[in-house]
């Protein structure tokens, strides 16, 4: 057997791709086996995976799912289409952790923010000009599932505070705390350590400025619990928050959170 | 008397609290997470918590922005 776009095949020896090609899908100009970009004459074996996909055309959510699953091999995408993973603050971490989180296909996120999209957030949050106004739980969905449609989102609109953190929070694989506030930071790494002792924590503490890319790291608390940023520079007139550094210590949360759904980190349990 | 924070050594006055120590560091006390010998220790019990010789204080400090 074979699989052609996730449906499975009969294999016959002496198959090419341009053989799969005209049969399944005549329009396809760009082919994948097993993950790797492939030619029409690439032959095919026993077991193979191939995608074949016709480049400008809107794939299928079926067919992004193959695509992903080709690009980041099986086990990998299983994994991550298997997490739940839950993001604290829609600012300019939230939104570009929840992007980088959508993009790979991650099957379900928990977006949660009481705020709006304001004129001031355009200069690093991942929203546009004609959201401004729109509750940024809404406008951020839509945004994700322009990226992906096969994820599967839940909005909270909650304005949280400590003692509620648990209530929406005690199922998902990892938090990704993004709040403003730093009272909010700390609240949300004493409910974690307190009340959800299955949930992975990855934090976050001075990215404001345009410092050092290389001062923004990932710390280990202890396992399963990550901080990362260069615990100084804090947001405040004269230093203001900038969509380049933000953007840094943001993919420094979504890299350590995928790292502890593939297993490479420790998680909390 | 001595306690250690973070993992170094510091000499305190005997009445030390949680606040205090707090006050001493000029840490605003809603931006960190405190934990007294492993153990979490909430806000609320900052005042009335009080230290002595030997207790691994950790503190994680969080500075605004995100």
């Amino acid at each position: 057997m074979i699989r052609v776009n996730e449906k499975s095949i009969h294999y016959q020896e002496g198959t090419s791709i341009n053989d799969l090609v005209n049969k399944f899908k005549p329009a396809a100009d760009i082919f994948i086996v097993n993950g790797f970009p492939a030619s029409t004459d690439t032959p095919v074996h026993d077991g193979d995976r191939c995608v074949l996909i016709k480049k400008g055309s809107i794939p299928t959510p079926d067919e992004m799912d193959s695509l992903l699953l080709a690009r980041h091999t099986p086990g990998v995408h299983t994994k991550i289409k298997n997490s739940v993973v839950a993001i604290l603050g829609l600012g300019g971490l939230g939104s570009a952790v929840a992007g980088a989180m959508a993009k790979i296909g991650v099957g379900k996120l928990l977006l949660s923010d009481y705020d709006v999209v304001e004129p001031s957030n355009l200069n690093r949050q991942h929203y546009f000009v004609d959201q401004i106004g729109m509750q940024k739980t809404r406008a951020l969905q839509d945004n994700l599932l322009r990226m992906n449609p096969s994820i599967h989102l839940e909005l909270i609109d909650t304005v949280l505070e400590e003692s509620i953190l648990s209530h929406f929070f005690s199922d998902v694989d990892v938090l990704i705390e993004c709040f403003d506030s730093p009272a909010m930071k700390a609240a949300t790494l004493r409910s974690v350590l307190r009340e959800m002792e299955h949930v992975s924590y990855v934090g976050s503490s001075g990215m404001a400025g345009y410092g050092s890319n290389n001062s923004i790291r990932t710390t280990m608390i202890s396992p399963g619990i990550y901080i990362v940023g260069d615990e100084k520079s804090e947001a405040r007139p004269g230093m203001g928050l900038m969509a380049p550094r933000v953007g840094i210590a943001a993919h420094h949360m979504a890299n350590q959170a995928l790292r502890i759904l593939l297993g490479v980190e420790q998680s909390r349990q | 008397m001595t306690i250690t924070i973070n993992g170094k050594n510091k000499t305190t006055q005997d009445t030390s609290t949680v606040a205090t120590l707090l006050a001493s560091l000029q840490l605003a006390p809603e931006t960190v997470v405190i934990e007294l010998n492993t153990k979490i220790i909430l806000p609320d019990t900052y005042q009335s918590t009080t230290l002595s010789e030997g207790d691994q204080v950790e503190i994680i400090r969080f500075v605004g922005g995100g």
